[in-house]
C-alpha cells in the first residue's frame, strides 16, 4: 500500500529554508542583516502591516514596527494586550550573558538548545537565536523590567532546567509577566504616538491572500459581532501555540490555533503539529468539571523529592507509608540527574507508574513530590523563603497544606513545539505572511528548553522579525491593489461559518465536544504515542467532528458579545488540527523529544530517535482531499548528533 | 484637603490650649480672650490679627468643606449605579463611615458651638457675658443634653483626626510604608490628647471644678 | 454531596440595556471548583437549556492574566485575600449559600455585558506616560547600572499589578490611585525611570482625572482586595511626584 493509503497523506517536492545565509555560523546573521532590503524612511509611513497577538512575540513587534515607523494595526482577543499569555510564564529568560564568568556562551547555548531540541531545529536559526538572546536583557533592563538582583546591584541568574550553567534571568516566579508588561509598555507608547492602531477584543478569522501575497485578515469585532476587513502591506501572525486542542492544558483559556489553521488553510505549511511538551509538575486534575491546568514552576524539583507507593492501589496517607515501601523513582532509574531530569522524561515516567496502578489521589494521576527531607534539612522558613509563594498557590487550589503533606503533581500539556512553517526570515509560504512566536515551528527542534519560550519570542519580535520584514517590504510600494474578489470570498468563508454554528441548534455546548476531542488528544496523541493508538485517534476524530456539525448547539445572535460562539468556533478549527497533529505524529515513527513513539524506543525505556528517515521538518501543506508533506532536510555542520542519555 | 486639613488641626491645638485656661479660674480665661482680640496691638488696632486668623479659619473650613464636598460628587459620578449587595469594607470601613458623615457632624456641631460660645445666641448668659460665664453657664448641669453633643461632637472630631491626620501626610506623598506605623500611632496619639483637653472643660465644669 | 448555592446574577444585555439581577440554582457544585469552573457549570446548563449564558471576562485562570474580576457578595474578586475571582476556590462557601454576583462597578469601566466591563481607561493611562522610552536596539549594557537591591524588591512588587480593576471596583470613590500609582512607582524607583519621572506622573495622574475615575481618600479598601497585594505608598509616592512635577 502506499503511504497515503496507509496514513491518508501524500508527499510532496522537499522544501528548503532560502534565506540563511552561507559561511560560518557566527557570522549569518550580520550577513542577513545587511543583506536585507531596506525601507526608504518617508515610504515607511505609507507601509501597512497587521500583527495579530500581543504576546511577548506580538507585542515587541508591533512596539518595535511602529518605532520604525510603519503604520501597524495590532489586533488581541482580550479586552487589552497586557493579558496575552506570555504573562502566566514563571521561571525565566535565558541569555548567553555569562554574567557569572561560569563558562556559558553563545555558542554553549546555541548548542544546548539544539541538543535539548534532540536534533531538530536548524541551526542557523538556533544560533542567531543565542545571539540575540544577550540584547533582549539589554532591552528588557533599559525598559524597567525588574529582573531579580544582588546586594551589589547587579542582575542575579540561576541554573533552570537542568543547564549546567547559570544563564537564566528571572522576576521571581513572574518573569513572563514582568517582560510581557514591558512589551506591552513599548507598544502603548506606540499607540500613544500614533504608530500602532489597537484593536482588543477583536479575533482573527481569517487571512486575505491576494495575488499570492497575505494582504490583510478578516476578523470579528467581539462586542459588536461585526465582520471586519483590515488590509496591509503584510500579515504577522503572533497567536501563540494551541495546546488547548487537549482542552486540558496549561493555557489560558482562549489560546486557540484559529489564527495559523485558517492562514494553513490558505497555503501556509504546518511545521511538526505532534511536537507537545508536556510539563512534569502541574497540579492534578480533580474533577469532571477542570477548566484548565496550573503549572508549577519547575524549580520545585530541586528541592522536592518524587515519589509513589511501591504497592499497586495503596491507599494509606502518604505520611503512613513507610519509607522502604515507597519509590522515589526518578532517582532510581535516572541515579546521575534525579528529580531533575528534563521535562519530558520526568513527565513520562510519571505516566508509566500511573499506568502501573501506583499513582496517587483522585483517579490514580498524580504523584507526590515530597519536600519533607527538604524542611528536615534547610528549616522550614528557608524552603518558605524559597518556594513560599508556590505553596500558597498550591493551597489556595487544592485546600491541602505542602508544609505537613507532600503535593500532588501530574504531567500537564504546556507548549507546543510546531506551528507554522517559516523560514529564516520567519516568512511562511505565503509571501508576506510572516509567523513569530509560539505559532512558529522555527527554534525549538523536537523539544524546548525550560527558560526559553520569552526568548525565543522577544528575540522575534524585538530583533528578527523588524530586520527581516523589511526585507519583503522594500517592495511594498510595487504592490498591486488587493483583489476584491479575494475579500468578498474569505469574508463569506467566515460568515457561512459563524451562520452554520448557529444554525444546528443540537444538543451538546462546544465544550463538551472540546473535552472529549481533548481527552482522546491525550489518551491517543500525549505523552506517549503508538500506531493502534493514533490510528484509533484517526478513526474517532473524524467521527466527532461530524457529530459536532450536527448537534453542536450554540446559543445567540451573531451580533454582539456571544461567548459560545466563539469557543465553537476555536473547537471546530481544533477538530481539523488535531486529525493534522495525529497523522504527524503516525508518520514520525521515531521518537524524539516531545514526540514519544512506544515502537522506538531502546532497551531500558529511552526515546530512540531515527536520524537516518527522519532527521527532517515535516511541512504539512493543507488539501481537501488531505494534507500533503513537504520535508525540510536538517543538516547538522557545528553540533554532532547524539543520542541523549540522562542515567 | 491636606493642607486646609493641617491649618485646622492647628488651630484646634490653640484652641484647646486656650480652653484650658479656664481650670485657672475665670480671669485667666477671661484675659487670654482679652489677650485674642488685642494681640498684636499696638502696632495693629484692636481684633486686627484675630480677623485675619478668623478669615483663614472660615477659609479654611469652606476649603476643606469644598474638597470634600467635590471629592464626594466625583466619587457619586465614578460609580453611577451602586452595587446590589450591601459592599463589605475590607479595610476595616473606618475612614469611609467617619470622614464624610463625621464630617457632617462636626460642621453642624460648630454652627452650634459659635451661636453657643462666641456670639452667645443660644447661651443662656448671651452674647453680653464674660466668656468664662458663658461657658459655666453653657455646660451647667441642667443643659446635659447641650454637653452630650459636645462630647459626641469631639468623639466625632478625634475619630475624624485619627484618619485625617495620617491621611494628609499620605496625600502630600510624605507617608511610606515605613511610617505608616508611625504615623498612624501619632495621629492616633494626637487625636486623643485633644479630645480629652476639649472634653476636659466640659467635664470639669459638671463636676464642679470650674463654676 | 456537592454543595446547592443560590446565584444571584447581575444580567444586562449590552450597554444600553438596563440590567437586572437574576437569580439561578446551581446544584451539586464540588468544593474543589474554581468559581470560574462554578459559573461555567451553570453556563452549560443555561445554553443546553436555550438560555443565554452569563457573560465573564476570564483567561489565564491562574491569577495572573487580570482578565476576570467580579464583586462576590460585595467584594471585589470575594473575600478571600489576595486571590482573583479564577482563584477563588467553592470551599470557601457553604453549603446552601446565596452569593451575589456583580461586574465592577465604575462610570470610567462601562459594562459591555452582564458581568464584562470595558476597562481600557487603564491602557490610556498607561498610553499616557507608564513607559520608559527605548527603542528595541537601543539600550545599553544590562550591567552598566546597577540598581539597589532593595529598590528592584520595592520595584517588582509595584509592578505585580496585574490590572484587573479590582482597587476601583472596591473604592467607595471609584478612584484609580492604585493602579496608577502601581506603574508610577515602579518605573520611579529605577534609574532608568528617572528622566520621565516628573512627566510621567504628571500626565498619567491628569489622564486618571480625565478617565472620570474618582479621588483617593486613603481608605486602604483598595490594597485590601489587590490579588498581589500592591502597598498602599504607592499612593504617597505617586503624590509625592505629582506635586513635585505640578511645581
Amino acid at each position: 500500500m502506499s503511504e497515503q493509503e496507509t496514513h491518508g497523506y501524500k508527499v510532496g517536492e522537499p522544501i528548503k529554508d532560502t534565506k540563511a545565509p552561507e559561511g560560518p555560523i557566527e557570522g549569518r546573521w550580520d550577513k542577513r542583516r545587511f543583506s536585507a532590503k531596506l525601507v526608504n524612511p518617508a515610504n515607511k509611513r505609507k507601509i501597512n502591516v497587521i500583527v495579530v497577538g500581543t504576546g511577548l512575540a506580538g507585542g515587541s513587534a508591533a512596539a518595535t514596527l511602529g518605532e520604525l515607523g510603519y503604520k501597524v494595526k495590532s489586533f488581541c482577543y482580550q479586552d487589552s494586550p497586557r493579558r496575552a499569555h506570555s504573562i502566566a510564564a514563571q521561571g525565566g529568560i535565558n541569555a548567553a550573558k555569562n554574567y557569572r564568568g561560569d563558562g556559558d556562551s553563545i555558542y554553549r547555548l546555541f548548542y544546548d538548545t539544539v541538543k535539548g531540541g534532540d536534533f531538530r531545529a536548524r541551526e542557523s536559526n538556533v544560533y542567531r537565536l543565542a545571539q540575540v538572546s544577550v540584547n533582549i536583557i539589554d532591552q528588557a533592563v533599559a525598559q524597567g523590567v525588574p529582573f531579580a538582583r544582588e546586594y551589589g546591584g547587579l542582575l542575579d541568574t540561576r541554573s533552570f532546567g537542568g543547564a549546567q550553567v547559570s544563564r537564566t534571568f528571572y522576576a521571581r516566579g513572574q518573569t513572563g509577566q514582568q517582560l510581557l508588561l514591558g512589551a506591552y509598555s513599548a507598544l502603548e507608547r506606540q499607540i500613544a504616538a500614533g504608530t500602532v492602531e489597537m484593536h482588543t477584543r477583536h479575533e482573527m478569522l481569517d487571512v486575505v491572500v491576494s495575488d499570492g501575497r497575505a494582504r490583510g485578515v478578516i476578523v470579528r469585532d467581539m462586542v459588536t459581532g461585526e465582520i471586519e476587513t483590515h488590509l496591509a502591506d503584510a500579515v504577522v501572525l503572533a497567536t501563540g501555540g494551541y495546546g488547548n486542542v487537549f482542552f486540558l492544558s496549561t493555557n489560558a483559556k482562549g489560546c486557540n490555533t484559529t489564527a495559523i489553521w485558517r492562514a494553513h488553510q490558505r497555503g501556509a505549511m504546518f511545521a511538526n503539529p505532534c511536537y507537545t511538551q508536556i510539563h512534569p509538575t502541574c497540579i492534578p486534575v480533580s474533577g469532571d468539571y477542570q477548566s484548565k491546568l496550573t503549572l508549577m514552576s519547575e524549580s520545585l524539583r530541586n528541592d522536592g523529592r518524587v515519589w509513589v507507593p511501591l504497592a499497586k492501589g495503596d491507599a494509606r496517607k502518604p505520611a503512613d507509608i513507610p519509607e522502604d515501601e515507597r519509590d522515589y523513582y526518578l532517582e532510581r532509574i535516572y541515579p546521575a540527574f534525579g528529580n531533575l531530569v528534563p521535562r519530558d522524561i520526568a513527565s513520562r515516567a510519571a505516566k508509566n507508574v500511573c499506568d502501573e496502578g501506583r499513582g496517587v489521589g483522585p483517579g490514580g494521576l498524580g504523584v507526590y513530590l515530597d519536600f519533607a527531607d527538604a524542611i528536615t534539612r534547610l528549616g522550614r522558613d528557608a524552603v518558605e523563603k524559597k518556594y513560599g509563594n508556590l505553596f500558597e498557590m498550591y493551597e489556595r487550589i487544592t485546600g491541602e497544606n505542602p508544609y505537613e503533606a507532600p503535593m500532588r503533581i501530574y504531567p500537564a500539556v504546556h507548549y507546543t513545539m510546531g506551528g507554522l512553517w517559516v523560514d529564516y526570515d520567519l516568512q511562511s509560504t505565503i509571501p508576506g505572511l510572516f509567523v513569530i512566536g509560539e505559532a512558529n515551528f522555527s527554534d525549538h527542534g523536537a523539544n524546548r528548553l525550560g527558560a526559553s519560550a520569552l526568548m525565543q519570542g522577544l528575540a522575534d519580535g524585538y530583533f528578527v522579525l523588524p530586520t527581516t520584514i523589511g526585507d519583503y517590504l522594500a517592495g511594498a510600494t510595487a504592490f498591486d491593489e488587493v483583489d476584491e474578489e479575494a475579500v468578498t470570498q474569505a469574508r463569506e468563508a467566515v460568515q457561512q461559518k459563524i451562520d452554520k454554528l448557529l444554525s444546528v441548534n443540537g444538543t451538546r455546548t462546544a465544550d463538551s465536544y472540546h473535552r472529549e476531542l481533548g481527552k482522546l488528544m491525550w489518551d491517543y496523541c500525549g505523552m506517549e504515542r503508538t500506531e493502534e493508538s493514533l490510528r484509533k485517534a484517526l478513526e474517532r476524530i473524524p467521527e466527532l467532528r461530524e457529530e459536532f456539525w450536527n448537534n453542536v448547539k450554540v446559543p445567540g445572535d451573531p451580533e454582539g458579545l456571544n461567548q459560545a460562539l466563539e469557543r465553537a468556533g476555536r473547537v471546530a478549527d481544533f477538530f481539523d488540527l488535531a486529525e493534522l497533529m495525529c497523522i504527524d505524529a503516525l508518520h514520525r515513527t521515531e521518537s524524539c523529544g516531545g514526540h514519544f513513539r512506544a515502537e522506538s524506543q531502546d532497551q531500558d525505556g529511552e526515546a530512540l530517535r531515527d536520524d537516518d528517515n527522519f532527521a527532517y521538518v515535516a511541512a504539512w501543506e493543507w488539501g481537501e482531499d488531505g494534507p500533503t508533506l513537504h520535508k525540510e532536510v536538517l543538516d547538522y555542520e557545528y553540533v554532532k548528533m547524539t543520542q541523549r542519555s540522562y542515567k | 484637603m491636606a493642607v486646609t486639613g493641617a491649618i485646622l488641626v492647628l488651630f484646634l491645638v490653640g484652641h484647646m490650649v486656650g480652653n484650658l485656661k479656664s481650670f485657672f479660674g475665670a480671669d485667666s480665661f477671661n484675659h487670654y480672650a482679652e489677650w485674642l482680640r488685642t494681640v498684636g496691638s499696638p502696632a495693629v488696632p484692636n481684633r486686627v490679627l484675630l480677623t485675619v486668623v478668623e478669615i483663614a479659619l472660615v477659609l479654611a473650613v469652606a476649603l476643606h468643606m469644598w474638597s470634600a464636598v467635590s471629592l464626594a460628587r466625583r466619587a457619586s459620578k465614578a460609580r453611577p449605579v451602586k452595587y446590589a449587595a450591601k459592599r463589605k469594607s475590607q479595610a476595616n470601613g473606618y475612614a469611609t463611615h467617619t470622614m464624610r458623615y463625621g464630617g457632617v457632624i462636626i460642621v453642624l456641631f460648630v454652627v452650634w458651638h459659635l451661636l453657643d460660645m462666641t456670639f452667645g445666641a443660644v447661651n443662656p448668659e448671651g452674647f453680653d457675658a464674660e466668656p468664662y460665664d458663658r461657658l459655666v453657664a453653657g455646660f451647667d448641669p441642667s443643659r446635659w443634653w447641650v454637653t452630650l453633643f459636645y462630647v459626641v461632637a469631639m468623639i466625632m472630631v478625634g475619630l475624624h483626626l485619627r484618619h485625617g491626620l495620617w491621611s494628609a501626610f499620605q496625600t502630600l506623598g510624605l507617608a511610606s510604608g515605613r511610617s505608616y506605623g508611625k504615623l498612624k500611632a501619632a495621629a492616633a496619639l494626637v487625636s486623643l490628647v485633644l479630645v480629652v483637653g476639649f472634653l476636659a472643660v466640659p467635664v470639669g465644669v459638671m463636676i464642679g471644678v470650674i463654676k | 454531596m456537592g454543595m446547592n448555592l443560590t446565584l444571584k446574577v447581575w444580567r444586562q444585555n449590552g450597554s444600553s440595556d438596563e440590567g437586572r439581577m437574576v437569580t439561578y440554582k446551581v446544584e451539586d457544585v464540588s468544593p474543589d471548583m474554581s468559581f470560574l469552573e462554578m459559573l461555567d457549570v451553570l453556563n452549560e446548563r443555561l445554553i443546553l437549556e436555550g438560555d443565554d449564558p452569563v457573560a465573564f471576562d476570564h483567561d489565564c485562570r491562574e491569577g495572573i492574566c487580570g482578565m476576570c474580576g467580579m464583586v462576590i457578595n460585595g467584594v471585589a474578586h470575594g473575600e478571600q485575600r489576595a486571590t482573583t475571582t479564577c482563584q477563588l476556590h467553592m470551599r470557601h462557601f457553604e453549603d446552601g449559600a446565596e452569593i451575589t454576583i456583580e461586574p465592577w462597578r465604575a462610570a470610567p469601566f462601562p459594562v459591555v455585558k452582564d458581568l464584562v466591563v470595558d476597562r481600557s481607561a487603564f491602557d490610556r493611562i498607561i498610553q499616557a506616560g507608564g513607559f520608559i522610552s527605548v527603542p528595541a536596539g537601543s539600550a545599553p549594557d544590562a550591567h552598566s547600572v546597577p540598581v539597589k537591591k532593595d529598590d528592584a524588591d520595592a520595584a517588582f512588587d509595584a509592578a505585580t499589578c496585574i490590572g484587573c480593576g479590582a482597587c476601583v471596583a472596591a473604592c467607595p470613590n471609584g478612584s484609580a490611585s492604585l493602579f496608577t500609582a502601581a506603574k508610577i512607582t515602579h518605573l520611579g524607583l529605577l534609574p532608568q525611570g528617572q528622566p520621565e519621572r516628573d512627566s510621567r506622573a504628571k500626565a498619567m495622574v491628569e489622564q486618571m482625572d480625565m478617565e472620570g475615575f474618582g479621588g483617593c481618600t486613603n481608605t486602604g479598601e483598595c490594597t485590601a482586595v489587590c490579588p498581589k497585594g500592591i502597598p498602599l505608598d504607592t499612593i504617597a509616592r505617586m503624590n509625592a511626584d505629582y506635586l513635585k512635577a505640578s511645581k
